[in-house]
């Protein structure tokens, strides 16, 4: 080593700091910093925020060392890639590439960088391993294809960086898992390769760094640029009235266009699909300035969605609708405003988004929150309060998933035949499964080969085996081909594509026609022909399932039936929801609301009460417009999610009680539950305590007994069911039949609850549903945290803090196995009607 | 459940209708009860579908067999029948009887042997099962029913067939509820079928074009120990 001070920053050879010089730019700090720790092969990660110049500083190390690198003679072997590039979106892995390409052009310096998504085309992909680029730009899912493949270690036998892009987000999914597995076998392969992350702020940053390098090192050194100028942050103060309920925010269209006009571009995030297609629709129905206003969501034709990315490359849009697609570091273009529309959920993600506008850091980003109703304006208020603190409620990273191993195991017997031992070491090196437990490795192991059920019934079908020199390879290629067309840890609800045509009538051909995009197919089963509804910003007239497609012709009338898609996919964060019942909790905070909130607010106090900061307020009163019904209502404040699962334990306790609930619906802020006796009465009467009915011990029998039927597990097990290879999505040769599934996991789901309740796929889903769709550990912190504070007020009519939930119970379906009792509801009707005549 | 009984005079929750004037009840198990000819129809068992697919590389639960006979026992259990026919597809391939877990083979054989059992083959398994008794036939006519496997497009009143595996939606209250159904009119019933890992069919799809004159035909649909009628204008 020299002995030179690692404080002073490397100097920049000499092309790039002319390049910095001609830019009129400065090489920033932390861009040196990270540069000195590549040299030294520290592995680091490099916290910063938005317009930091992230991207530049994750690539100068390998640039430089590409620079250096003397050229391929002629007639020598091609050199494996030098550099590997990791995005969560192939949409960013593309708009790197074309940020790269400018100072690779200027500088002249002799490098290749290619792509390579699921959108690359075969010949091209064959190409890449032929000749690989310098810098290859992929996705999580593309690194597993490239490591199953036999020729993975040549390929990456000259591999220097790996640089991964927004980190923060990648680590918390299961393609974080997925990722962190090639990462180890990328280690073993190449055990001198520097790992760079790069991610936005994030509330441990330990975490991430110890996620970088191998388990059995320390963790990774850390660069943190500190936050440049505070973004500058309103919460729409509109004339209208913000409404009790709903998610669509009709009432600020008008303020929202106002803002449009008045900016070069504006960003607008919303949080769902049918939100983007809704605020799109209601945005060009008062554009009468004809703005060239676009929309971006996931399900859009890919055609289309490159179309509004280049539109915003060019600065000739002047706002664009756009979901999450969008919300990584994407830059497009002179964003000056972003609006938010709908409750942020989370202060760190509302961080990340509101930094899209402004790209430079020492300007101050502007951004409007437009809550669609009034509980999202305290969420609101709370996540910018968050910002001006800095908090930050990042996710914790969680324990590995088996499903996603599984996938995992078979693609390494795909590259070659394994020594259980050593994959075992390799697998345990990476962070998220660093404790998984032998036993479970060897159970998961063969629940690859066989499927790992007591019954050893398939051994002679196994898919991978151990051949006589004790190492394990699959047993027929077609395995390797069935893994390829199965790789990755999303799993989309099967979907259609939308094929707009003119056919409209019986054995007319829908030929032709444009393809719009792909929608779910629960969706459309609910529709019959001529029902309407928003795709695409266009109102479009259903007209049947052909094979794979949904057939659809433009509708005449503009008014559609809605997608009655659910709320946002991310649950109120706990830091929000502690924020927002301290708000509530304290009306000198009320000042900063808007009037008709506060109002709101002051009339709850004086109806019933606002909870203290770590109390349970329960509501109880009758109904008589619903034909008789109680209601009870609480007020937790935990998000979607576990008000759900709370939902389902609490009508089962109810029941036991005979308080003869009926339903429940749940909401981010609150749950109710109705039925047929006066639960507030009972209290009284001492045939129900709440301190009871909301005990902890709801989530030891109760929780185990509704588990075994709910339509949620069932969910949660399919997915398990096609990450681990179980079911396939696709099989050779039937790539298009996706539609119909092989079989339904709910069939095998029961068949093997049944028989083999321990087997590992379902301890797989049961692990999953409690960190996820049911959040159960979620709701045990909330019970734990109001024992004891629960306060119950009786009352004889609705409270202006139960109105949002009671409004949305016309309007979401009763979750649960309400099923059944639908049928013999409907059946019964006709029966009447039969008897009648 | 209170409605339940109402709906269910026979308080088994089975659904009475007639074809070709026979009495006949559609068991919520997914069985037809004759009670004339003390006969239970059964169709679509798709024994061992488990092993089929485990042997592509797919390694669904091995226990498919053990719960579809199960339900069958019980089914026979409680009706008694004298005679038993299997509309096809009791096997989900040619060698499918071959892999039957010893258990199950033994329980079948016992089964088949104990009634009058006949076996209507199937497009997935044309060929006999080997080793276990009852008559084979393609298709058979008792009285005024005729039972064959596959419906056909034209065929004399009375026929009740299955391979369609028929699955009926409706929709109520902004929600669809989808069932595996019996599926009849005044000619003819098409079975669901029965076994555990067998999927269903909307019987609005295309593949039961020119078997029923439009929407004339109604769906008995499986509910929870309750079988559901619902005319066929009703369904989506």
């Amino acid at each position: 080593m020299s002995a030179a001070d690692p404080m002073i920053p490397q100097d920049l050879p000499t092309q790039f700091e002319a390049w910095f010089k001609k830019r009129g730019w400065q090489p920033r700090p932390h861009q040196l910093d990270l540069l000195e720790k590549a040299t030294k092969r520290r592995s680091t990660l490099l916290i910063a925020p938005t317009g930091a110049g992230k991207t530049l500083a994750g690539f100068l190390p390998s640039l430089t060392d590409l620079a250096a690198r003397p050229p391929r003679k002629k007639g020598e072997a091609h050199r494996g890639i030098h550099t590997l590039y990791i995005s969560p979106l192939k949409a960013l892995a593309v708009d790197i590439k074309r940020n790269l390409e400018t100072p690779i052009a200027e500088m002249g310096l002799p490098v290749t960088l290619e792509t390579r998504t699921g959108d690359t085309p075969g010949h091209r992909r064959q190409r890449q391993k032929l000749m690989p680029p310098d810098i290859l730009l992929t996705t999580p899912e593309q690194l597993a294809l490239l490591l199953a493949s036999k020729d993975a270690a040549r390929f990456f036998s000259d591999l220097a960086y790996i640089v991964l892009d927004e980190l923060h987000s990648l680590v918390i999914s299961k393609r974080g898992h997925l990722l962190s597995l090639g990462l180890a076998r990328l280690r073993n392969l190449r055990p001198g390769a520097v790992s760079i992350g790069l991610s936005a702020t994030v509330a441990e940053p330990d975490e991430l760094c110890r996620w970088l390098v191998s388990g059995h090192e320390n963790q990774a050194d850390l660069i943190q640029v500190g936050e440049g100028a505070k973004p500058h942050i309103t919460i729409l103060d509109s004339k209208e009235r913000v409404p009790w309920s709903g998610h669509s925010a009709r009432y600020a269209i008008g303020d929202v266009y106002e803002s449009i006009r008045q900016h070069q571009t504006t960003l607008i995030f919303v949080n769902t699909r049918s939100q983007a297609e809704l605020v799109f629709q209601e945005l060009w129905r008062i554009n009468e300035d004809n703005l060239p206003i676009a929309l971006h969501h996931g399900s859009l034709d890919v055609g289309q969605r490159r179309r509004v990315e280049a539109a915003m490359g060019t600065n000739s849009l002047k706002a664009i609708v756009a979901t999450s697609t969008l919300d990584l570091g994407i830059d497009w273009g002179e964003v000056d405003l972003v609006v938010h529309i709908g409750a942020p959920k989370g202060a760190s993600r509302l961080a990340q988004r509101i930094g899209r506008s402004n790209h430079r850091m020492d300007e101050p980003s502007t951004a409007i929150l437009v809550p669609a109703n009034r509980f999202e304006v305290l969420e609101c208020q709370a996540a910018l309060d968050a910002n001006y603190l800095g908090a930050q409620d990042t996710p914790p990273l969680i324990e590995g998933a088996i499903d996603v191993l599984a996938q995992h195991i078979l693609g390494m017997a795909c590259a070659e035949p394994f020594d259980e031992d050593e994959l075992y070491r390799e697998i345990t090196s990476a962070t998220p499964y660093a404790k998984l437990g032998r036993e479970t490795f060897t159970r998961i192991l063969q629940f690859v080969a066989t499927g790992g059920y007591a019954l050893k019934n398939y051994e002679r079908y196994a898919k991978i085996r151990k051949n006589t020199e004790g190492l394990w390879r699959i047993t027929h290629p077609k395995f390797a081909q069935q893994y390829r067309l199965n790789v990755g840890t999303i799993v989309e609800a099967p979907s259609l594509a939308v094929r707009l045509t003119k056919w409209r009538g019986k054995g007319g051909s829908a030929r032709g026609g444009r393809v719009l995009g792909k929608v779910e197919e629960y969706f459309l089963e609910q529709m019959v022909q001529g029902d309407t509804f928003l795709f695409a910003g266009k109102v479009l007239r259903f007209e049947g399932i052909r094979e794979n497609e949904c057939i659809v012709t433009s509708a005449q009338n503009t008014d559609p039936k809605i997608p009655a898609y659910m709320g946002g996919k991310f649950p109120l964060s706990t830091y929000l929801a502690d924020q927002v019942r301290s708000m509530i909790a304290d009306p000198a905070r009320w000042k900063i609301l808007p009037d008709q909130v506060s109002q709101w607010l002051q009339i709850q106090q004086q109806k019933s009460l606002l909870p203290k900061r770590d109390q349970l307020l329960i509501e109880t009163f009758p109904v008589d417009e619903r034909g008789g019904r109680y209601y009870m209502i609480a007020y937790p404040f935990e998000g979607r999610l576990a008000h759900q699962t709370l939902g389902m334990l609490l009508t089962r306790r109810l029941e036991r009680a005979h308080a003869r609930p009926t339903g429940f619906v749940a909401t981010d802020y609150a749950i109710a539950v109705w039925g047929l006796r006066d639960m507030g009465q009972m209290v009284a009467n001492g045939e129900l305590s709440f301190a009871d009915l909301y005990d902890e011990d709801m989530l030891g029998d109760d929780l185990e007994s509704w588990l075994a039927d709910s339509y949620m597990l069932k969910r949660t097990f399919r997915n398990c069911a096609l990450i681990s290879g179980l079911i396939e999505k696709r099989h050779p040769g039937k790539e298009k039949t996706g539609r119909q599934m092989t079989i339904s996991s709910d069939l095998i789901y029961d068949v093997l609850r049944e028989h083999e309740p321990d087997h590992i796929l379902m301890q797989a889903t049961r692990a999953d549903a409690a960190s996820g769709l049911l959040d159960v550990r979620r709701l045990g912190d909330m019970l734990a945290r109001i024992k004891g504070h629960i306060v119950h007020k009786p009352l004889s009519e609705i409270t202006p803090m139960a109105v949002p939930i009671m409004l949305d119970i016309g309007r979401e379906a009763i979750p649960g196995d309400a099923n059944e009792i639908l049928l013999a509801e409907a059946a019964e009707n006709l029966i009447e009607k039969a008897l009648s005549f | 459940m209170a409605i339940a009984s109402q709906l269910a005079p026979n308080g088994t929750g089975a659904c009475p209708f007639e074809l070709a004037g026979n009495e006949l009840l559609a068991d919520p198990a997914g069985i037809i009860w004759w009670e004339a000819e003390k006969c239970l129809i059964v169709s679509d068992l798709h024994l061992e579908k488990g092993s089929s697919f485990a042997r592509r590389g797919q390694m669904l639960p091995p226990y498919d067999t053990k719960v579809t006979l199960a339900r069958l026992q019980k089914s026979i259990d409680f009706w008694r029948p004298k005679t038993v026919i299997s509309l096809g597809d009791a096997f989900h391939d040619n060698d499918a009887s071959l892999r039957l877990p010893l258990a199950q083979r033994q329980q079948l054989s016992v089964m088949c042997k104990s009634l009058d059992w006949i076996w209507i083959s199937g497009n997935h398994d044309p060929e006999p099962p080997v080793d276990l008794a009852g008559m084979v036939a393609d298709t058979l006519s008792i009285g005024s029913l005729h039972f064959c496997h596959e419906p056909q497009i034209g065929a004399e009143p009375g026929e009740v067939s299955g391979h369609l595996h028929p699955s009926a939606k409706i929709r109520i209250k902004g929600r669809t509820v989808r069932r595996r159904c019996f599926v009849a009119s005044d000619k003819r019933l098409i079975m669901p079928s029965f076994g555990a890992y067998t999927g269903g069919l909307n019987v609005l799809d295309k593949a039961y074009s020119g078997l029923f004159e439009g929407r004339n035909f109604y769906a008995l649909m499986l509910g929870e120990g309750q079988t559901y009628r619902f005319d066929g204008k009703k369904l989506y």
